[in-house]
């Protein structure tokens, strides 16, 4: 057997990912042939075959991070037959015959006991653990293949002890420092700009969509068929919202200085959630666009921003945004304004609720609705106002259009 | 012990490596071309190399590339004419394109076998090569790389084999820095990456980059730099 361990590529290296194997277990392998590459920062590096043979194991996965010198792969050479490893496996029973907590048995574990588990192969992600945790590798009982120790048997141990012993020592408080990727930083930046520069103040409202849950259920099946579109209440929301800011302009507007300033184009920007943030892609002139091209919009925009289609010019001049807690189950939020916006509104997640109508008690479809508006540029009674009058298009046009 | 230094260094610099300068090639182009020196020189056929050139506009993705560090559709990239490919060199996503003078060191490491110390003798590279042009670059613990204040100023991606190295170094003289934007989000702010043209407010011209490189790089890698033909 001839063991592959991971070579010293540096004085300061004490360890490197294993990037990619380029064999599996049982296939065979020349001297010098490439077995795999490693990296490190930002360098990869191949690492020939030290002889020739059949691969026996593998004991490391790609993206496994291994100290320098760990054993990470077993090459039996042609010629060897499987007897070395019979002979290992024929001491297990010995070395791992006492059972019960390790911490108990680790102390008692005769040398020569664990001079035939130093024979045993563990891999480098086990080596590793049981060094952290002070742990004698030879008086674990394996579960894996063999009796071998596995990562998984450690864990468990750890955890038992901490928990059987409870008097552990106060550990240094234990913290991970992450560098914010770039998306973070950027929303980061953008929301800290947002607070400092706008005087901010949230409104609720409680709106009925009862109408509208109608309306959309109406249409859901019409526009998948027909225009394979997942019809949500979003579109109607956008359409209220328009209505709204065409009655109340300075919600369409941006503060400058000392002048405020009117946009006549209504370009509605969509927060979308993904993998890495969030982003804000526009739909532009939401005004010339009914429900159904609103509806194509949104839904071409929001998947483009999953799959990373969006451009710059996706993403540029909005002129309000709408954001959608709702969606994760949020009933109210305070969003941040949407620089250099001056208003942003957060939706809710519609539920059904008892609500009093006409003195009694009835079922309505409800969602509160919050606005987060600029202070500087308008008072609450416009923010009001111009919520008011998004209520009442959700309310009054979704339920009694036909 | 001085005696014996000088006399080592002396002999060191004996080595000769070949200087080719190529004014634009094709990543792919450029990948087969160091393929082969890289083969040549492993079955000692071949002589050391520093290739010093241009891509056209490209975006490599390198063995540690995650997904979420390009901005853009690959598709998207491509209509906008930057082609994109995987490497094999070490690290992420990077740009690379016209203006920034790319460096792929093709040099045996055996008998000084780290690399770390590899990474850090080309920083040192580009360190002094700017700062013969006034610029005062920086390492940044555990960011391989040259930096001026937060802004890169050189990256780095490595591959080695049989210590034998290839890819290597880009340093940011008059590149397009826009287009940096690709591999950064909504296109708001540049201020990751900058180039000798944004700190020193003027065009630095290639050929006096080539010429600080190549002395520099005789002195930190002790070897004779001669043209390749």
């Amino acid at each position: 057997m001839i063991k592959v361990i991971v070579p010293q590529i540096g004085q300061s290296i004490a360890e490197a990912t294993i990037v990619k194997w380029f064999k599996k277990p049982g296939e065979s392998i020349e001297k010098g042939e490439t077995l795999l590459e490693i990296g490190t920062d930002k360098v990869n590096t191949e690492i020939p075959a030290p002889e020739s043979g059949i691969i026996a194991e593998l004991l490391a996965k790609e993206d496994d991070v291994v100290p320098v010198g760990a054993e990470i792969a077993v090459i039996r050479s042609a010629g060897e037959a499987q007897e070395p490893a019979s002979v290992a496996r024929a001491s297990l029973p010995a070395v791992g015959g006492h059972g019960g907590p390790p911490h108990d048995s680790a102390p008692q574990t005769p040398a020569a006991e664990r001079s035939i588990a130093d024979t045993m192969r563990y891999s480098p992600v086990v080596r590793k653990l049981a060094q952290e945790h002070n742990m004698d590798l030879g008086a674990i009982r394996g579960t894996g293949e063999g009796g071998r120790v596995t990562r998984e048997d450690l864990m468990k141990i750890v955890e038992s002890l901490h928990s059987d012993i409870g008097a552990t020592p106060a550990k240094e408080a234990s913290v991970r420092r992450v560098p914010m990727s770039r998306v973070r930083k950027l929303i980061a930046e953008h929301m800290a700009l947002s607070r400092r520069t706008a005087a901010d103040v949230t409104t609720f409202f409680e709106i009925d969509m009862t109408g509208v849950v109608a309306q959309r259920e109406k249409a859901r099946e019409p526009y998948e068929k027909q225009h394979k579109i997942k019809l949500t209440y979003l579109p109607f929301i956008i359409d209220a919202v328009v209505k709204g800011l065409r009655a109340f302009p300075v919600l369409n507007s941006s503060v400058e200085q000392d002048e405020i300033v009117y946009k006549d184009d209504i370009h509605i920007g969509i927060a979308v959630a993904v993998e890495e943030g969030l982003v804000v892609p526009v739909i532009r002139n939401a005004d010339r666009k009914n429900i159904l091209e609103l509806a194509r919009a949104a839904q071409d925009l929001s998947n483009r921003a999953r799959n990373k289609r969006l451009t710059v010019e996706d993403l540029e001049n909005g002129t309000f945004t709408i954001t959608n807690p709702g969606v994760f189950g949020a009933l109210m939020g305070t969003p941040i304004i949407h620089q250099p916006q001056v208003a942003i509104l957060g939706v809710g997640a519609v539920v059904k609720r008892p609500v009093v109508v006409q003195d009694a008690i009835v079922i309505r479809s409800m969602a509160y609705f919050s606005l987060s508006y600029d202070h500087r540029a308008l008072d609450g009674s416009t923010a009001d106002g111009f919520l008011a009058h998004v209520k009442r298009t959700l309310e009054e046009e979704c339920a009694t259009a036909e | 012990m001085s005696m014996n230094r000088a006399l080592s260094t002396n002999s060191a610099i004996g080595e000769s490596c070949s200087v080719e300068i190529l004014e634009s090639i094709s990543y792919e182009d450029a990948v087969v071309l160091q393929e082969s020196y890289v083969r040549l020189l492993i079955e000692g056929n071949g002589s050391e190399r520093l290739l010093l050139l241009q891509h056209p506009p490209v975006i490599t993705l390198g063995r540690g590339f995650h997904e979420q560090n390009l901005l853009y559709s690959k598709e998207w990239l491509q209509q906008h004419g930057i082609s994109i490919h995987d490497s094999t060199r070490g690290g992420d996503v990077t740009y690379h394109g016209p203006g920034q003078v790319v460096g792929y060191p093709i040099i045996d490491l055996s008998r000084q076998p780290d690399l770390h110390l590899y990474l850090r003798n080309l920083e040192e590279l580009m360190i002094r090569c700017v700062g013969d042009f006034g610029l005062n670059a920086t390492r940044k613990q555990g960011l391989t790389g040259i930096w001026v204040g937060d802004e890169k100023l050189g990256a780095i991606g490595v591959r080695v084999v049989r210590w034998v190295t290839s890819h290597g170094f880009a340093l940011n003289v008059n590149p397009d820095l826009k287009s940096f934007e690709y591999i950064v989000p909504c296109g708001i702010k540049h201020h990751g990456v900058t180039s000798l043209q944004q700190l020193l407010g003027r065009e630095v011209p290639l050929a006096e980059v080539h010429e600080s490189l190549i002395k520099h790089f005789e002195i930190i890698f002790k070897r004779k730099c001669v043209s390749a033909d």
